[in-house]
């Protein structure tokens, strides 16, 4: 990238999105569009197995045939599917066995992220954390200790390697190829992303977190991650997302797949911070994204919380289907949008087993002239006997240009199970701010005190670090926001 | 130069005049009541020294230590040390009391340049004022005024204002809505707080509260300005002949 540009971000960067710096790495990526002959190349350059090349393979020829979604509540000009990089990895990164061996480059770009990359900074043992830039995963930290417990953590690429068995089984398994026109161009293009097995009565003693950053230029992100929790299991994961301030839009397309079984526990955490574009919507990511688990076993319990507080457009419905009697699914989140951000989330509880109960709990907050609905879908099969689900939506406005939706759909097939759904829609008033700044608080301030009194119920499910992260990262994504 | 002083002021709503040529000057350690029929302009009064936006000046200035504050924005005046207790606090869904009074009490150290306090610090500050106050624990891990009775906003706002020690406190209605042994418990936590730099202005209907907290001057206010002031004889005797007299003067 040419110096001036590079001091153009560092600019621009510097002012308001503390994440928007970009690094300059040599890239080795794959020629620009896409065709069956670049997927042959990923694949190639994955030394992926046959199997997994028919994966793509299908998975492409099945995305030629479909159109992209338009349903959702959002506006963007056409993609141009074709002037899209689908593959870029770091150039001095052929599969780095220790840290020594990373670009120093990229270790400081890690460093000013934050990301505890370094074990010896890391003796604690809170969290363990696998970083992926652009399209490959960088490193693995803590990979041994865990090890020790027969938890795997890795790259998913490496997983395709090492465990083919248990990638090629649950692959697909949960969101299959053909499920949606993003989702079936990640399986056609995915570049890395996580996998994580918990084995049977294993319960992990540190969060497993990944760090996903965008950092070339003109690269779409199609991280696939696979997370499966054996009976008796417990793990809590966590996930962040930056990408530098760019003047055009970045396609982020994840999967995300999650297994659980009998008893086991899988608590999924996103803290979503991708560059949200600047104040006239110029730049941003797409944030277009399926993420679904099934709770296959009896007693599972699958609980996503989400703090959505960046990307231009959002487009995310993090899901649980509730197969196994008993099961629990749970969604806590918090979607923010600020200027001209849009978001469309929410989520799905498909309820199949008996006794399953499921929670949701959405927090929108619309300032600027954002626009933000929570789209949801309850459904209670037939052999849902006895089945519960609790719904509640608030929206929070701030200022009179934003607009908040709320959308639920409800399907009862069973007549013994219950559906119960509340909505709220509220404003932050003239007076609040002038109680708050009459006792010294300035209207920045309070309007942040007041946003996360509002979502206090879904930070509560966030893990700690990431609770203090996230209610900073909110008052930062408010600010200059106003209620006049 | 007087410490406090509000001269020939014009204010109101977008389309209302209320105040209407107010004047009213305040010394160092003095307590003031403003006392006067119900819509002559008392609130409206306290918001517009606290500078809340609904109002607008169109003429006549306020002077607090030497500065004109009315450009000021209503946080800068709170730092200044110019308290008001609300006559009807407003709720905030899902931030404690506790952490309100956090977000209070750092913000104002923050303008003294001063840092944050520590939360062991803070936690033993506010404990030992709500105590005085009758205030339970439970009650500061409530939202604020979320669901709080009358007598509990109250006994918040004076906790507040015990916690801000402000230089100027402005109390509209503070003994609205108390029983009588809540009305004790605050007039005795304004009176602690009385000093000889501690000023007050209290805004009432009654001389209830007069009578558990003296006045060094009372003022009649009708239709936007003050009509009569002596000392607290004056609120006894309103007591007995009600402000007809000043009605219809």
């Amino acid at each position: 990238m040419p110096e001036n540009l590079n001091a153009k971000l560092k600019n621009l960067t510097e002012n308001t999105y503390k994440y928007g710096f970009s690094i300059n790495l040599e890239n080795d990526s794959a020629p620009i569009g896409i065709n069956e002959n670049i997927i042959k190349l990923i694949s190639n350059k994955k030394n992926e197995p046959l199997w997994l090349l028919d994966f793509r393979l299908k998975a492409f020829r099945h995305w030629k045939s479909l159109k992209e979604p338009h349903w959702a509540k959002v506006t963007y000009p056409n993609i141009d599917y074709q002037k899209i990089y689908y593959y870029s990895a770091p150039k001095n990164l052929k599969s780095p066995k220790k840290l020594q061996d990373l670009d120093p480059e990229l270790l400081k770009m890690y460093d000013k992220l934050g990301v505890p990359l370094h074990e010896r900074e890391n003796l604690a043992g809170i969290t363990a954390v696998d970083a992926v830039l652009d399209s490959v995963s960088v490193t693995t930290t803590f990979k041994e200790n865990l090890a020790k417990l027969g938890i795997i953590f890795c790259s998913i690429s490496e997983a395709v390697q090492k465990y083919p068995d248990l990638v090629k089984k649950y692959l697909g398994s949960v969101v299959p190829y053909t499920d949606n026109f993003f989702a079936c161009l990640n399986s056609a293009v995915f570049s890395d992303g996580s996998f994580v097995y918990i084995p049977k009565g294993v319960r992990s003693p540190i969060e497993l977190s990944t760090y996903f950053r965008i950092n070339a230029i003109n690269t779409g992100q199609f991280e696939r991650t696979l997370i499966i929790a054996d009976d008796d299991s417990y793990v809590s994961y966590l996930e962040g997302c930056t990408a530098p301030q760019r003047d055009e839009n970045q396609l982020h397309a994840a999967v995300v797949e999650i297994v659980v079984m009998n008893n086991a526990e899988v608590k999924y955490s996103t803290v979503q911070n991708w560059f949200p574009g600047d104040k006239n919507g110029i730049g941003g990511i797409y944030n277009f994204v399926t993420k679904r688990g099934s709770c296959i076993g009896e007693k599972s319990k699958l609980s996503w919380t989400q703090v959505e507080t960046g990307s231009a457009i959002t487009w995310k419905y993090p899901s649980c289907i509730l197969k196994g009697k008993n099961s629990v699914g749970e969604f806590f989140s918090v979607a923010l949008t600020n200027n001209l951000q849009q978001a469309d989330t929410g989520t799905k509880m498909i309820h199949i087993g008996e006794n399953s109960s499921s929670t949701i709990i959405a927090k929108s907050i619309s300032a600027g002239k954002s626009l933000s609905a929570y789209r949801g879908m309850v459904k209670m099969s037939p052999q849902a006997i006895n089945a519960q689900n609790f719904s509640k939506c608030d929206n929070l406005l701030i200022g009179n240009k934003c607009s908040a939706y709320t959308i639920p759909v409800m399907q009862n097939l069973n007549n013994s199970a219950r559906i119960a759904h509340e909505a709220t829609t509220s404003k932050i008033s003239e007076e609040q701010l002038f109680y708050c700044q009459q006792r010294g608080i300035s209207a920045d301030d309070a309007i942040s005190l007041i946003v996360n009194g509002f979502c206090k119920e879904v930070m509560k499910h966030l893990p700690m670090e990431f609770a203090v992260e996230a209610s900073r990262l909110i008052s930062v994504s408010l600010e200059g926001a106003s209620v006049g | 130069m007087p410490w406090f002083k509000i001269s020939n002021l014009f204010a109101g709503t977008e389309n209302k005049l209320i105040l209407s040529d107010f004047n009213l000057q305040i010394n160092p350690g003095e307590v003031h009541a403003i006392m006067g029929p119900n819509g002559t302009g008392k609130s409206s009064l306290a918001n517009v020294i606290a500078g809340n936006p609904k109002y607008s000046v169109s003429s006549g200035n306020i002077l607090f230590k030497n500065i004109d504050i009315l450009p000021l924005p209503p946080e800068q005046r709170a730092s200044m040390g110019i308290f008001l207790g609300f006559q009807n606090p407003i709720d905030i869904p899902g931030v404690s009391v506790m952490t309100f009074l956090k977000y209070a009490i750092n913000a104002q150290r923050a303008f003294n340049s001063l840092e944050p306090l520590d939360a062991p610090s803070l936690l033993k500050k506010v404990k030992i004022r709500a105590e005085a106050l009758g205030i339970p624990n439970e009650m500061l891990k409530r939202p604020l005024n979320v669901g709080f009775s009358g007598g509990e906003k109250k006994r918040i706002e004076t906790l507040q204002m015990a916690l801000l020690e402000p230089e100027l406190a402005i109390l509209d209605e503070m003994d609205s809505g108390l029983d009588i042994d809540a009305l004790k418990i605050v007039a005795n936590g304004i009176n602690v707080l009385k000093n000889n730099n501690r000023s007050f202005l209290l805004i009432t209907h009654y001389d209830r509260l007069l009578s558990y907290v003296k006045p060094n001057f009372v003022h009649i206010m009708v239709n936007g300005k003050i009509v009569r002031s002596g000392d607290e004889n004056l609120a006894k005797s309103l007591e007995k002949n009600g402000y007809t007299e000043f009605l219809n003067a």
